[in-house]
């Protein structure tokens, strides 16, 4: 017990950032899953921490209250973002949720209700570790009884092929629509509780790198099934950690280190770190089909 | 079954289809042909709901369906197999199978995948194999499975004899029959217009968004002069390719 009370006391932080950041590259998961290159989510995650914010500090909301407007709120901006931008596709997709993001930064440091430049300060410290891996461990859940959905192959046969899976029948647009509200509101969710866990919210805390960021977890995690970005995040997340403790420096080298791993990611496990989980694609596809070659 | 009535279809300022009228009739096979770039595939996008109709009316079993999305006629009973077979390459043939009867109750699907399996053996064979792993005429007969799938009332084929080998497309084309001698209701677009037309009872002959002749497919075929102005290539070299 003392150990474990000692190791959370020097990585309580660590371990804390490694779960906001899985709910956070979850979110992004699911939008992925139907194949939408979307860089809005850490947006959305900004959303979502000056709404639970604000609620707590300036109208002095309970902490649950302002937590799910935290996911409310994002989800509704997702609904009227995602009208006109979800008839992109790919790049184009990605400018504009770009723009979003920029959008956000610009109004949280030009408003006066989210403290401007210098961020919303004195926010009560409420969330804990444990609430923290309890949002977590439901999206994590939620995101695994998704994908056996109806919704969740309907997600994955657009992702495969727009025009067939309208042939089979799937509402595209309003599917592609649900998926992108519901990453919003996980991404929100993770928001209100790194703002209730930081005290503060400033513009920068879900600028451009962050949105980068959360694609790099789930394309090094694999994009899958619901461990794959929990694990690119945690990996990358304890990655400064561990190369302090042989003895590197982290800072500046972090970005090239983080570059190196997603280059042999992509290079030797195309489907992310969960594939050295499960296999079953290969497992099951490899014994016929070298059959045939022989 | 199927009304089409002065159905215009643009692609911004361009016209690719100018009030076209035809119609299906209820167990019938029947062709669009004409060479490229004729409007066919418009045609049919249009019919099942990948297009918007500009002008012009679309009624299937008496409804109006024109402004219908895709995936309330696939309910309704149309379903397309899209040009270039668009099999979910990343899926496994049953997965593809089983999205091909994404708007069926659940329990009809197992039933309805084992029909298929026995009706094309070889997909029971490659059950497993990701769709992209299979060869081209596979993945189209891959691609008709998965669109039965659906119990379409009418089923729209989108060049299924398109980059197969020779051998493949006789299939394919003995797969059409069967199916219409099964009451399968067909509307088929090919550029194989011979043996498009030998499949159908009727045909619709398309040029540069319109349609230029139709008639009963039998008397179209028995007209040389007409199938060479329009449709090129004298008899003599499609009979080689067989």
């Amino acid at each position: 017990m003392e150990h474990l009370v000692q190791f959370y006391a020097i990585y309580g932080s660590l371990i804390n950032f490694i779960g906001l950041n899985a709910l956070l590259a979850l979110s992004l998961n699911v939008t992925l899953a139907a194949g939408m290159l979307s860089l809005g989510n850490a947006a959305f995650a900004a959303l979502g921490a000056y709404t639970a914010g604000i609620l707590t500090v300036h109208y002095h909301l309970p902490f649950i209250p302002a937590i799910a407007a935290g996911a409310i709120l994002p989800g509704l901006a997702a609904v009227v973002l995602g009208l006109p931008v979800l008839r992109l596709k790919g790049v184009f997709l990605a400018m504009a949720t770009l723009a979003f993001g920029e959008v956000v930064r610009i109004a949280a440091v030009n408003l006066e209700i989210t403290g401007g430049a210098e961020g919303l300060t004195g926010i009560p410290n409420v969330t804990n570790v444990w609430m923290i891996y309890l949002a977590l461990a439901l999206a994590a859940y939620f995101v695994a009884v998704l994908r056996r959905s109806q919704l969740g192959w309907g997600l994955l046969s657009i992702r495969e092929d727009e025009t067939a899976a309208a042939c089979l029948g799937i509402p595209i647009f309003r599917y592609k629509l649900l998926a992108f509200v519901i990453g919003a509101m996980l991404a929100g969710l993770a928001g209100a509780l790194y703002a209730h866990l930081n005290y503060l919210i400033t513009p920068r805390d879900y600028g451009f790198f962050i949105a980068v960021d959360l694609l790099i977890y789930n394309i090094v995690g694999g994009t899958r099934a619901w461990y794959g970005p929990v694990m690119g995040a945690a990996l990358l997340t304890a990655l400064p950690e561990i190369l302090r403790g042989i003895g590197v420096a982290a800072g500046p080298i972090r970005m090239g280190v983080n570059g190196l791993i997603l280059l042999l990611v992509i290079l030797f496990l195309p489907n992310g770190l969960a594939s050295l989980i499960n296999r079953p694609r290969a497992v099951t596809a490899t014994p016929e089909a070298s059959g045939q070659r022989a | 079954m199927l009304e089409v009535d002065g159905l215009t279809v643009c692609y911004g300022p361009i016209e690719a289809l100018r009030e076209i009228s035809f119609g299906v009739t209820q167990g019938t096979v029947v062709s669009l042909v004409g060479p490229n770039g004729a409007g066919k595939t418009t045609a049919l996008n249009a019919i099942s709901g990948l297009l918007p109709a500009t002008q012009g009316r679309i009624i299937f079993q008496g409804r109006d369906i024109t402004r219908m999305s895709s995936h309330q006629r696939v309910a309704a009973g149309i379903v397309q197999v899209p040009e270039g077979r668009l099999v979910l390459a990343g899926m496994s043939v049953h997965e593809n199978l089983e999205l091909g009867g994404y708007c069926r109750p659940r329990k009809e699907i197992a039933t309805g995948i084992a029909q298929m399996e026995s009706r094309f053996p070889i997909l029971a064979e490659r059950r497993h194999m990701l769709a992209g792993t299979l060869s081209g005429g596979e993945q189209q007969m891959l691609a008709i499975a998965r669109g039965l799938m659906a119990r379409p009332k009418l089923l729209l084929l989108d060049e299924p004899s398109l980059g197969l080998a020779p051998l493949m497309v006789q299939l394919i084309f003995e797969i059409i029959s069967e199916l219409q001698s099964g009451g399968q209701t067909i509307l088929l677009v090919e550029q194989n217009a011979r043996q498009a037309m030998a499949v159908s009872s009727h045909a619709y002959v398309m040029e540069s968004g319109r349609i230029v002749l139709h008639g009963e497919a039998r008397q179209l075929m028995a007209d040389p002069v007409l199938i060479d102005s329009y449709l090129g290539g004298p008899s003599e070299r499609s009979k080689d390719k067989q």
